[in-house]
């Protein structure tokens, strides 16, 4: 377990080395010069100098990138190219909407599909199935803009259940999480159901059956617990997406996490920024990795012995 | 030489005080009078990047930094038309090399600190500062010692002499005619040196000012609650109690909210999709606001090209043009343009009737410099809706006088890289580049985008087009800085955009209207909420009663 977990943050340093490698050669190849944008169409090309100089725009591209890891090691994620600003105070007083967001729209996701992946299993190729999996494909196929839409129009503008856009209470949670959580929820509805059928199938539950189980008790107890592993691997992946990627269900409802930093930043191309956020949408998928690494072992013993 | 002083002391300070007296003519509107009090909501997508005013430079800080700070000159509201503001009086000399102000007296800051001629000697050193990495330096280009501390060899402005408390002196290098507008610029805002310093490089998040409303509250990435300064030195100004700003706010969503009463200004306007509905429907009657900016939209055409630098060719391509279809493309939220110069600028000339659009006179010119066939060119734009729509109409004109232009939408950094490049685009398509001019005089159009100074290698002069002759006559306009001859720079300034376009370097397209949506209870004449120097003028806004 120890040696996993080392291994784990070893390769964790690794990845995040490459990827702020990568995201720093690819801003840098862009023809975009920030120091024009920043300087405005009156500067003259001493003021565009001077604004390169005092960024550092102007030292060797090798030179600029060990001045970043050194800073970066320090914790230090550099000073935003448009806000003059530190950047990491500004992920960080983003990160508890992201976080919160992220946390509700995986437990939506894992309730729904979990419930109607079962269900649908138990009742395998019946109407309930079939209106199951229909319903989990439509979901799993229709863009986040357009949920996002329909949900704000029906229960927030026409019905006003909902406050439209914000953050700071669980009202206002509501709308974005369910988003998520419904578009997710078909994907873990179809993993579970196929799992469940492959459990169901097995000898064990014949036999547990065979005892004269209740039926509840035979799917709970016995085939649930070995249908969840994959389950447990795709909370890790959302976990690493949804700190990164939920631009489009923020930018609907307001929401005030990282994702609409990112956007705000590639759109000025506020270099520091943009490296800060992909850093730390990284650094979630990671973790998220090695959260399912470390969970699935708790849930099934045959992975703790292998 | 001393009658010739109180001369044109008196005239400055006549040109000063008169639209100073219509603005309280103007400003008591008879339908309904300005209300005191009231909160009001104004609802954002981006960030504010920065309350600094030494460096915060985008059209939507632009505004907010307004009227946090103040500033020896400022602007009637809703109108072009300058009026002392920080400043009590001032002078001009003669020669325009000396500028004399007298400051208000009482002025506090708001950390309760009466505001003295240092602090604005210090605000514009700090603005002009490389160390300050702002982007506005350079307007203060006149101050004499301006080389000398951009350069390093100076920690201030020679140019700017504090004889007491409340006198500042500029002395100029050259005449600059546009100075009482640079004084009135954001970047030549007032700032207390305490607080910047005790900000330790975060003084755009801790504003500390002297305008007509304080920053109460900034929650990154959410909102900013600002409350007016009941110290302000005009009495009676600010109208509104305060304003709250809410960030992350999607244009499409802030006007649902707008209607149903949360929000009263939806501050990124009216997406042009929603324009039509909005606009038909009476259920918005009151809430938009459709008001002119300084702002032209053009298509630049690169004379250091072939064959694009036949003037023949050029003048055929402005001719080839249906601006009355692009405008529809926008959907009717422009005015067709014939000259760079936007209607609300001083200099424009009304009386110019520009190349009409002409098909069959458009191909003629173009077979008598040689091309009756057409040729094939590149048209940029940048990549986000309409512009790519309109360049395409563009395309269409273009293609129907036998001109075969390939379109290459980007990102906008990366046109204006091209645009700064010799020789690489013989087209740009404005559009969504375009923005504001930063203050209302004609030079603020020729200058940066039509002078020669400005094509050069990174430049914004993205037609390369220099002409020796006109900038002679420009550089003589700007040395009357004499108020009173206002009026003969600006016909003298008129005339240089109409010889332009003689040249042709550009094909004017539109000028782009803007359009704000507001709740009905907010009162007040449409030039206030897109104000030409501010966009919305929180100082002059109210809460109907």
């Amino acid at each position: 377990m120890a040696a996993l977990f080392l291994r784990r943050i070893v390769q964790a340093a690794l990845i995040l080395l490459g990827v702020a490698a990568i995201t720093f050669l690819m801003l840098y190849a862009l023809p975009a010069d920030p120091a024009v944008l920043l300087a405005g169409r009156n500067a003259t090309p001493q003021t565009v100098a001077n604004i390169r100089h005092q960024l550092g725009l102007d030292q060797p591209l090798a030179v600029q990138f060990w001045h970043y890891l050194v800073d970066l090691v320090q914790g230090d994620l550099g000073r935003s190219f448009n806000q003059k600003t530190a950047v990491a105070p500004l992920i960080a007083a983003r990160l508890p909407a992201t976080l919160t967001l992220m946390a509700a729209g995986i437990a939506i996701e894992v309730v729904i599909g979990l419930t109607l992946g079962v269900v649908a299993a138990l009742r395998r190729d019946g109407f309930v199935d079939r209106a199951v999996m229909t319903m989990s494909f439509v979901g799993v196929s229709t863009p986040q803009f357009l949920v996002a839409l329909l949900l704000l129009y029906v229960f927030a503008a026409t019905l006003g259940w909902f406050p439209m856009s914000g953050y700071g209470t669980a009202a206002h949670l509501v709308l974005p999480a369910f988003t998520l959580g419904i578009l997710g929820a078909g994907w873990y509805a179809r993993v579970v159901r196929s799992a469940m059928i492959d459990v169901l199938g097995q000898d064990y539950v014949r036999t547990a059956n065979a005892k004269g189980l209740s039926a509840p008790r035979v799917v709970l107890r016995h085939a649930l617990p070995n249908a969840l592993l994959p389950v447990i691997a795709m909370i890790g992946i959302d976990i690493g997406q949804f700190m990164g990627g939920t631009v489009v269900v923020e930018a609907v409802y307001g929401w005030p996490g990282i994702g609409q930093l990112a956007w705000q930043a590639i759109q000025q191309v506020d270099i520091p920024i943009i490296m800060g956020v992909t850093l730390v949408s990284a650094l979630a998928i990671v973790l998220g990795n090695l959260f399912a690494d470390l969970v699935a072992p708790l849930i099934d013993p045959r992975i703790r012995t292998a | 030489m001393l009658k010739t002083f109180l001369r044109s002391t008196a005239l400055a300070v006549a040109v000063a005080f008169a639209p100073a007296a219509l603005v309280t003519g103007a400003g008591t509107m008879p339908a309904f009078a300005q209300s005191q009090g009231g909160d009001i909501v104004v609802t954002y997508k981006d960030d504010i990047a920065t309350l600094d005013p030494a460096i915060g430079y985008d059209w939507q800080n632009w505004s907010i930094i307004k009227s946090l700070y103040s500033r020896l000159m400022d602007y009637t509201p809703g109108t072009p038309d300058l009026v002392p503001s920080l400043a009590e009086s001032f002078t001009v000399a003669p020669d325009g090399l000396t500028y004399t102000f007298k400051l208000r007296k009482g002025v506090k800051f708001s950390n309760g600190r009466e505001v003295v001629a240092g602090d604005v000697k210090y605000s514009i050193e700090r603005a002009v500062d490389p160390k300050t990495q702002g982007p506005g330096g350079g307007f203060f280009g006149a101050i004499v010692g301006y080389d000398d501390l951009v350069g390093g060899t100076a920690t201030g402005l020679a140019g700017i002499e504090t004889p007491d408390a409340d006198t500042v002196v500029f002395k100029l290098s050259r005449p600059d005619a546009t100075f009482l507008h640079v004084l009135a610029i954001n970047f030549a805002s007032v700032v207390p040196k305490e607080a910047v310093e005790a900000a330790a490089g975060d003084f755009g998040k801790k504003p500390v000012g002297s305008g007509t409303f304080v920053l109460k509250e900034w929650v990154i990435g959410q909102k900013l609650v600002f409350a007016r300064n009941p110290d302000y030195f005009e009495k009676g100004v600010p109208h509104i109690d305060g304003f709250t700003i809410e960030i992350g706010q999607e244009p499409l969503v802030a006007l649902l909210r707008l209607q149903r009463g949360e929000v009263d200004i939806a501050g990124d306007g009216v997406p042009p999709a929603k324009f039509l509905e909005m606009s038909k429907s009476p259920e918005f009657e009151g809430m938009i606001v459709d008001g002119q900016q300084l702002h032209t939209g053009y298509v630049t055409l690169n004379t250091r090209i072939k064959p694009l630098d036949d003037v023949k060719v050029r003048q055929a391509l402005n001719m080839a043009i249906n601006k009355e279809r692009i405008v529809r493309i926008v959907n009717g939220r422009a005015t067709p343009a014939n000259q760079p110069l936007p209607p609300l600028m001083p200099g424009y000339d009304k009386s110019y009737e520009g190349y009409a659009y002409d098909v069959g006179k458009a191909k003629a010119l173009l077979a008598e410099a040689g091309y009756p066939d057409g040729f094939p060119t590149v048209l940029y734009s940048t990549n986000t809706d309409p512009q790519p729509r309109i360049a395409q109409a563009i395309q269409q004109d273009l293609a129907a006088v036998g001109v075969k232009a390939e379109i290459k939408a980007l990102a906008q950094s990366n046109v204006i890289a091209a645009g700064g490049t010799e020789g690489e685009a013989p087209m740009i398509w404005s559009g969504g580049m375009a923005w504001i001019a930063d203050f209302p005089d004609p030079s603020n159009f020729y200058g940066p985008i039509l002078g020669c100074a400005g094509a050069v290698q990174g430049g914004w002069n993205w037609s390369w087009y220099c002409n020796e002759d006109l900038q002679k006559q420009a550089v003589a306009a700007d040395s009357l800085s004499d108020p009173a001859k206002k009026a003969e720079r600006e016909a003298l300034w008129g005339k240089i955009f109409i010889d332009i376009m003689k040249d042709a370097p550009w094909i004017p397209i539109f000028n782009e209207r803007r359009v704000v949506a507001k709740s009905k209870r907010m009162g007040g004449a449409d030039n206030i909420y897109v104000d030409p120097t501010r966009v919305i003028n929180y100082d002059a806004i109210f809460v109907k009663p």
